[in-house]
């Protein structure tokens, strides 16, 4: 076991599969010498070499549409876009083509690969370094995806993205690149993609979250234990496919559901777990489900990021106002 | 060379009457391949007016015939090698034929039936892509990979005139000369974009030219001169396999048909330069070449034609005959292993494809 920051994680994951498989090779801006902007592939370079961690021309989207070409011959690359808000030039390459070669191939072609990608905001960065774009990839069929809240998650969970025989987009929460520290065993084993982690147990309300919001949830749900709430906090960590039963199951038990995500409220991923629970379960809700959430604002520039961002306090409101009902 | 200048001469061996005006290759030496390139564009040709007709009575989904572009398609698949990689837009039904895909596949990928693409033959070329101008990226993908393995193989990339002004076009040349991957990108310039004509794409004088700011070759070719594209083609693959690089290539034909069975081109292009194209279109060049040569006369072309007619009506028996997938295939390609929440869904489906409420 050492102790690791997320992004150091993510460094050991990518060493420890570039390790087993001849074939994972890691691709992108700035990825090679100078280790990617954030040194997630620090180290690599000078490891396994110019032909397995690939600098790339500045071009996001064929980053992706070189990836599938790599993937569909049986490689299995990593792809890094410098930050999220530059992922939405490959999203023709990922709807259009990497989601769907299985499908329209009938099994013929497949695309195993992984698109990285620093994702969310609190970092006071630049515009367009901030996003939280996990719906939008949510919402495309044949795509795994994937947002870790701890460095040994970002670790299990990013093995299982490599290892995994269909794309998977892997958004890293920024926010907690090297503000997460914790113990990370380089075992190589992965954490399973599709199902949800109980991070806290409780029986009085349950808080759904993923990636860095995770940290306010923990948060919130230690100060509510001293208010004699017991609040259940889940890890969704895969966003796609979803482990329905997990929250089901824990909602039917605390009757209370309160969501918290970055990402803008309308058609975020809240609204996604809401309609399941309202569909599945809602004879044991005894309160309304409460999203906690960004605006259905462009992300604010530095300045003012700290009132869009959802934090402990507003988590604690929507906890408070789902007790109110008994 | 100043910068953005090129040579402009036309890569040609034969002329519209197929009078040979260049030197012959080494292939074009043989009458049984000249033969068999023959074949294949008159093979195209007949599937194509059979698609166009099953369109109109209602048994074919909307389809874009490749009228005219034949030999485009034609001769570079027959510059590959049976291990190189296709990636082709969705006009190419020539090259994908002389590869190996079936009729019968490319009746059911137009049909409506994603199996027509799980080709038995070619089983690594991609399947078309529909969005115009998005796949060059993967042959650069495909190509790395064999670079990457040091294996002597490339692939083939075929978009139309409008692709090229797209990004992704743009992106994976200028990725692909940096990296002097083993590909060759193909430009089928039939002259139209749907209703958008070649003069309204690009000032560029060529579109080989756009090979200029990649730092590769870039060359024209007469595209309706099925000896010359090959030619090119090979030329092209010798460079690629040897490490040389990439090449874009133009080749210059004409739409002698309409953007697909849904559009209308009497709304956007005269008759009359319809009329005028013809006299140039491959197949007739070939064969009098072949005539003039004596490798051709009329029964070997009525029995050829027969023979052509008949392969293309077994495969629409066989395309007819086979019925849709069941609902659940919708659901059994989507992942490698299927997710819980999809699973419910293919229940549903398959219980409302029984009737059931």
């Amino acid at each position: 076991m050492t102790e690791l920051n997320l992004v150091q994680a993510v460094n050991a994951a990518l060493k420890h599969a570039m390790s087993d498989d001849s074939n994972v090779l890691v691709l992108g801006e700035d990825v090679g010498i100078d280790g990617g902007v954030f040194r997630a592939t620090d180290g690599l370079f000078k490891l396994f070499g110019e032909q397995r961690v690939i600098d790339t021309p500045l071009a996001e989207a064929s980053i992706a549409g070189v990836s599938i070409g790599l993937a569909a011959q049986g490689f299995r690359p990593i792809a890094e876009i410098q930050f999220t808000g530059f992922a939405y030039a490959c999203i023709d390459q990922i709807v259009n083509h990497a989601s769907r070669l299985r499908s329209r191939t009938r099994g013929r072609l497949t695309c195993p690969m992984v698109l990285r990608s620093p994702a969310g905001g609190g970092i006071k960065a630049v515009e367009h370094h901030s996003e939280s774009p996990e719906a939008m990839f949510g919402h495309i069929p044949g795509v795994k995806v994937v947002m870790p809240s701890s460095p040994a998650r970002a670790y299990g969970l990013l093995l299982s993205a490599i290892r995994d025989p269909d794309p998977v987009i892997f958004l890293e929460p920024t926010r907690l690149y090297r503000a997460a520290r914790g113990e990370v065993s380089d075992d190589g084993k992965g954490l399973p993609l599709g199902q949800c982690i109980t991070l806290r147990s409780g029986c009085d309300a349950t808080i759904v979250s993923w990636g860095a919001m995770i940290k306010e949830a923990l948060e919130a749900a230690d100060q509510l234990a001293a208010e004699n709430i017991a609040a259940e906090v889940i890890d969704v960590a895969s966003l796609k496919p979803l482990d329905t039963a997990t929250i089901l199951d824990s909602v039917g038990r605390t009757g209370r559901l309160v969501i918290v995500h970055e990402a803008p409220m309308t058609c975020g991923y809240g609204a996604e777990i809401a309609a399941r629970v309202a569909g599945r379960a809602i004879t044991s809700l005894l309160a309304p489900v409460e999203r906690v959430t960004g605006y259905d604002t462009m992300m604010p520039y530095l300045r003012t990021e700290a009132h869009y961002m959802p934090t402990v306090g507003s988590i604690l409101g929507a906890v408070r106002r789902t007790m109110a009902y008994s | 060379m100043t910068i953005g200048q090129r040579d402009n001469s036309m890569n040609c061996v034969l002329d519209t009457n197929g009078k040979l005006i260049g030197t012959l290759p080494e292939f074009a030496r043989d009458p049984a391949e000249l033969w068999k390139l023959y074949r294949t564009l008159v093979l195209t040709r007949t599937f194509d007016a059979k698609a166009v007709s099953l369109q109109r009575t209602g048994r074919l989904g909307t389809y874009a015939s490749s009228l005219g572009q034949e030999a485009v398609s034609v001769g570079a698949a027959s510059a590959m090698q049976p291990s190189d990689v296709f990636v082709p837009n969705f006009r190419e039904h020539g090259g994908q034929l002389w590869r190996g895909v079936t009729l019968k596949e490319l009746f059911l990928y137009w049909g409506g039936d994603e199996r027509g693409n799980d080709y038995a033959g070619p089983r690594e070329d991609f399947p078309n892509s529909v969005p115009v101008g998005s796949h060059p990226p993967h042959a650069v993908g495909v190509a790395l990979a064999f670079r990457l393995r040091g294996e002597k193989r490339a692939s083939v990339c075929v978009f139309g005139d409008g692709a090229t002004s797209k990004g992704d076009f743009a992106e994976a040349l200028n990725m692909a000369g940096v990296w002097k991957v083993p590909a060759v990108f193909l430009i089928n310039n039939n002259g139209w974009a749907i209703s958008v004509p070649r003069a309204k794409q690009s000032a560029a004088e060529t579109l080989a030219q756009k090979a200029v700011a990649a730092g590769i070759p870039g060359e024209q070719v007469d595209g309706n001169d099925v000896i010359a594209v090959r030619a090119v083609m090979e030329r092209a693959l010798a460079r690629a396999r040897q490490g040389d690089g990439p090449t874009l290539v133009e080749a210059l034909t004409y739409r002698l048909c309409d953007h697909t069975t849904s559009d209308d081109a009497s709304r956007y292009r005269d008759d009359a330069e319809v009329t005028r194209h013809w006299p140039a279109e491959p197949l007739v060049r070939l064969r009098n070449y072949l005539a003039a040569a004596e490798h051709w006369d009329k029964e070997q072309e009525e029995a050829l034609l027969r023979e052509c007619a008949s392969a293309v009506e077994q495969a629409v028996e066989a395309y007819l005959a086979t019925p849709p997938q069941a609902v659940s295939a919708n659901f059994d390609f989507v992942y490698a292993d299927l997710p819980a929440e999809l699973a419910e869904q293919r229940e549903t489906a398959i219980a409302r494809a029984r009737g059931a409420a």
